[in-house]
């Protein structure tokens, strides 16, 4: 099966905004998804330059679905959404 | 803080500024309420679009740092960005409370909820010192005007029916400055105030605002002056890259220069080492004088000697003297300790004092984890503003500077891995130990957080002239954690507590004295 790949956006916005809290999943998705489940941090995802919306980061992207506004919970339900 | 009140804040933060950098900042201001809570939008929070658009008004009168208490309603967010830019003066009360937000909060009392199963034993009753409580239809009541809160029928019922409803600003306050009024409203009594911004972060409505110097430091980068910004310590765990690139983005986002705070916090580290040396080798001396003085007189029997050693400095402990919030609690609530507080200054001030040595005519900013460093910067003539970390990355989101895509620039002076390290709890102590001879000679005791239990602690030291544990140098820091727990923090601790490391273990170590 392929794995679903979680990329959490490190540009400047996005940790500003709020994805400085995001770091977390670098622990929480290991130990709940194992393998099934790649994590990694990104350089500027673009997304907040798109009509500039910086008011909807921090942007997180799991495979091809954006995240806005994203917090743990937020990421681990788009999660758990392509796994079912 | 809060998630999501945090969020709103920083956003509007990001609006004022290019509200400040667009052709018409009036207007622009303006319209900041209907740009965030536009028409048909669905309502986030509150009952309805208007409320939400004059709420966020208001925190935008403190982004423009105006104080929201003062606010009639009828002066139109153009006008207060007209007047910010006109103003020469800045306010040292920092703080500032949206009132319309405590409206949710209910006022700090002891409650019984339905829980209680009216039993026969009444341990309640029993355990209150103060006869609030009363059987009314089998259940029990609290009088409250004899009520005292002291939570003994909080831990006598073994239903855990009876809670006790706090008022987080209140609780989070370690000096009682600020309290719900009889009105329901939170209001600030600077006179108690320490600013160490506890409140802001402690209110789930995000109702406690620092009031803002963004558009006076817009302002200075606007005109002719030369705009130096210096750095504080706990910056290095706060931002994506390192502080090389970071010196790149602070310069592209309109700054003229950068300095370390750091590399002022060296000179404290071995200013306070030298201080500490005398002060202890001034205790020792003193030491021998008392015993010779007592086997002379003869030993035991002898009328105490009540000699005038309170004015000359020889006390068995020192406590540092960098931390802002800390310096503000002497000052206003613990004065007992000041004898024994290092005469040392802050990293700041030294390094405030070198930038005006070398730009004469400029403008200074110092980039700060906290609210209390902008009550310590009214008291220092050479740091002319203050912005904290969040103000800083709303100015980097506003311009869209991606850090990490940035080139390094070095800082002139490379500071020590103990004066990068000064931003967390320990920090200080083990830099003044390294810049010390022998090393050995501090017996460091931490306090890593203001709060009623260590300011109480502070003041027994205090009176009675004795650490515990025989420790001879107390380090004090207001936040918990230092200053990476500070309330304008972006990164949580851990990690910035890592990237501090990254950027420690590759830096030099201090001199010694």
């Amino acid at each position: 099966m392929k794995k679903v790949e979680v990329k959490v956006c490190l540009g400047t916005t996005c940790f500003v905004m709020g994805g400085s809290n995001l770091q977390e999943l670098n622990d929480i998705i290991p130990q709940r998804y194992g393998d099934k489940v790649e994590i990694a941090g990104s350089n500027c995802l673009g997304l907040c330059s798109i009509n500039w919306e910086y008011s909807k980061a921090p942007y997180v992207k799991v495979d091809d679905e954006v995240v806005s506004e994203a917090t743990v919970e937020k990421v681990l339900e788009a999660i758990d959404k392509k796994l079912s | 803080m809060a998630g999501q009140a945090i969020h709103i804040k920083k956003e509007i933060l990001v609006r004022i500024i290019k509200a400040f950098l667009s052709d018409d900042f009036e207007e622009q201001t303006r319209l900041i309420p209907y740009a965030m809570r536009p028409k048909g939008m669905e309502v986030p929070y509150r009952c309805c679009v208007y409320k939400e658009r004059a709420i966020i008004k208001d925190r935008t009168i403190a982004g423009l740092g105006f104080p929201i208490e003062e606010d009639d309603e009828t002066v139109s967010l153009g006008t207060y960005a007209k007047k910010a830019l006109e103003r020469t003066e800045i306010s040292d009360k920092n703080l500032t409370v949206l009132q319309a937000a405590c409206k949710g909060c209910k006022t700090n009392r002891i409650y019984v909820t339905d829980l209680c199963q009216g039993c026969v034993a009444r341990p309640c009753q029993t355990a209150c010192k103060f006869g609030a409580i009363s059987i009314v239809n089998g259940r029990s009541v609290i009088d409250d005007s004899k009520c005292k809160k002291c939570k003994m029928c909080v831990n006598a019922c073994p239903y855990n029916a009876i809670v006790k409803i706090t008022v987080p600003c209140e609780d989070s306050c370690p000096v009682g400055a600020i309290k719900k009024d009889e009105t329901g409203f939170a209001s600030i009594d600077y006179d108690k105030c320490i600013n160490c911004g506890r409140c802001t972060a402690a209110c789930p409505f995000g109702a406690v605002h620092e009031r803002s110097q963004i558009v006076d430091i817009l302002k200075a980068m606007k005109s002719d002056k030369k705009v130096i910004a210096m750095i504080a310590p706990s910056i290095a765990g706060q931002f994506p890259g390192n502080i090389y690139q970071l010196k790149t983005a602070i310069i592209k986002s309109g700054f003229d220069d950068v300095y370390e705070v750091a590399q002022g916090a060296d000179i404290t580290a071995k200013t306070e080492a030298k201080e500490f040396l005398e002060r202890m080798e001034g205790v020792n001396e003193k030491n021998a004088e008392w015993l010779n003085a007592w086997v002379n007189e003869g030993g035991y029997g002898e009328e105490e000697q009540t000699s005038e050693k309170d004015n000359e400095k020889v006390h068995n402990f020192m406590t540092t003297s960098c931390c802002a919030g800390y310096n503000q609690l002497i000052k206003k609530h613990l004065p007992e300790i000041k004898p024994y507080v290092s005469d040392t200054k802050t990293p700041m001030y030294y390094t405030a004092e070198i930038v005006k040595k070398e730009y004469p005519d400029a403008v200074t900013v110092f980039i700060s984890p906290c609210v209390a460093k902008r009550a310590e910067s009214f008291e220092n003539p050479n740091v002319d503003y203050v912005m904290n970390y969040e103000e800083l990355g709303a100015l980097f989101v506003a311009q869209k500077i991606q850090i990490t895509e940035l080139d390094e620039t070095k800082y002139v002076v490379e500071s020590s891995k103990q004066g990068r390290n000064f931003g967390f709890t320990g920090g200080v102590a083990e830099s003044v130990k390294a810049a010390l001879p022998d090393e050995k000679a501090v017996k460091p005791l931490v306090i890593n957080g203001l709060n009623k239990d260590s300011i109480r602690q502070l003041k027994k030291f205090a009176t009675s002239g004795e650490c515990e544990g025989g420790c001879n140098l107390i380090e004090v820091m207001c936040c918990e954690g230092g200053c990476i727990g500070g309330n304008a923090t972006i990164n949580n601790q851990k990690t910035a507590k890592k990237l501090i490391d990254n950027l420690a273990n590759t830096s030099k170590d201090i001199e010694k004295i």
